[in-house]
């Protein structure tokens, strides 16, 4: 009984692992992409993404 | 894991980003376009008093820009599919991190909870803004958004995705404290940008937006679900 429940919840912390690093490298990603074409200043990148950046209600200018 | 994850938000970004620029060129750049004409005008006048001063500061004119037409249009397909795919990368690690089943009915309410969080909250400090709209400083205008959205994703991730009623309530007060503090507003004074077009401006970025998201996150449920295996 209790090496099933150590299996079980040794199999639920592996699952976790395995879910919780791609998932964090996900978020990492993510938050990189929409600070460089929401929030970044230089004014090449500002004036390129002008248009999307007001429409999708980003500060801007 | 690695591969659900990328071939999902990969593939529900690049969808919706499509989606969400379609209705940018026809709902709002026609209106930031017409809100350019008064913001030009505004800086016409300003130009006028720079040409009095002796020491004019150098002319903006060198910065780059794409040409009105065809090349803006492309470099706001580019920004929209890029963003798009940013905000499906966060969606999709959320989803993973939940370890929930998700298919596309239940991507649609993750995709509202994302409206929720990165337009309906930092909007209700901060209204879009047309080109020309008076605004506080820049970077504390950036730094109150990032702040409500990450508050806004915070608090819903409490609410939602775990059991503890006591920490339901932090994860509502996070949502609100945002706007207890306030955004940083400027003082208004008369512009010659018409209350028309902002208004016009705001209600259509609210309905764009929203649909946006639940394209977002139906795309992003049936992916993750269609991906299960990889």
């Amino acid at each position: 009984m209790n090496t099933k429940t150590l299996l079980l919840k040794d199999r639920i912390a592996v699952d976790a692992a395995h879910r919780v690093v791609p998932a964090v490298l996900a978020l990492l990603f993510g938050g990189f992409l929409i600070l460089g074409v929401g929030f970044i200043q230089p004014s090449t990148l500002h004036n390129a993404a002008h248009d999307g950046r007001h429409a999708m209600a980003f500060p801007c200018h | 894991m690695f591969g659900r994850i990328f071939l999902t938000a990969l593939a529900a970004g690049v969808l919706s980003g499509i989606f969400i620029w379609g209705a940018h060129s026809i709902k709002t750049t026609p209106l930031i376009l017409a809100a350019e004409v008064y913001e030009n005008q505004g800086e016409a006048v300003g130009d006028g008093l720079h040409q009095v001063l002796p020491t004019a500061p150098a002319a903006e004119e060198e910065e780059w820009g794409p040409a009105d037409g065809f090349e803006r249009n492309a470099y706001t397909l580019l920004s929209d599919v890029l963003a798009s795919i940013g905000f499906a990368f966060l969606l999709t690690g959320m989803i993973a991190l939940s370890g929930r089943h998700v298919d596309w009915r239940q991507g649609i309410v993750w995709g509202l909870c994302g409206f929720a969080a990165f337009f309906v909250s930092p909007s209700l400090g901060l209204p879009p803004e047309l080109p020309g709209m008076q605004t506080a400083e820049l970077s504390a205008r950036q730094a109150w958004w990032l702040s409500t959205a990450a508050a806004a994703i915070t608090g819903l991730a409490l609410i939602a995705l775990q059991p503890r009623v006591g920490l339901k309530w932090v994860g509502a007060g996070l949502i609100i404290v945002p706007h207890l503090v306030g955004a940083p507003h400027p003082e208004i004074a008369p512009s010659a940008l018409p209350a028309e077009l902002a208004a016009q401006f705001a209600a259509t970025t609210l309905v764009v937006t929203g649909l946006f998201w639940m394209v977002l996150g139906g795309l992003t449920g049936y992916f993750y679900n269609r991906f299960e295996r990889s």
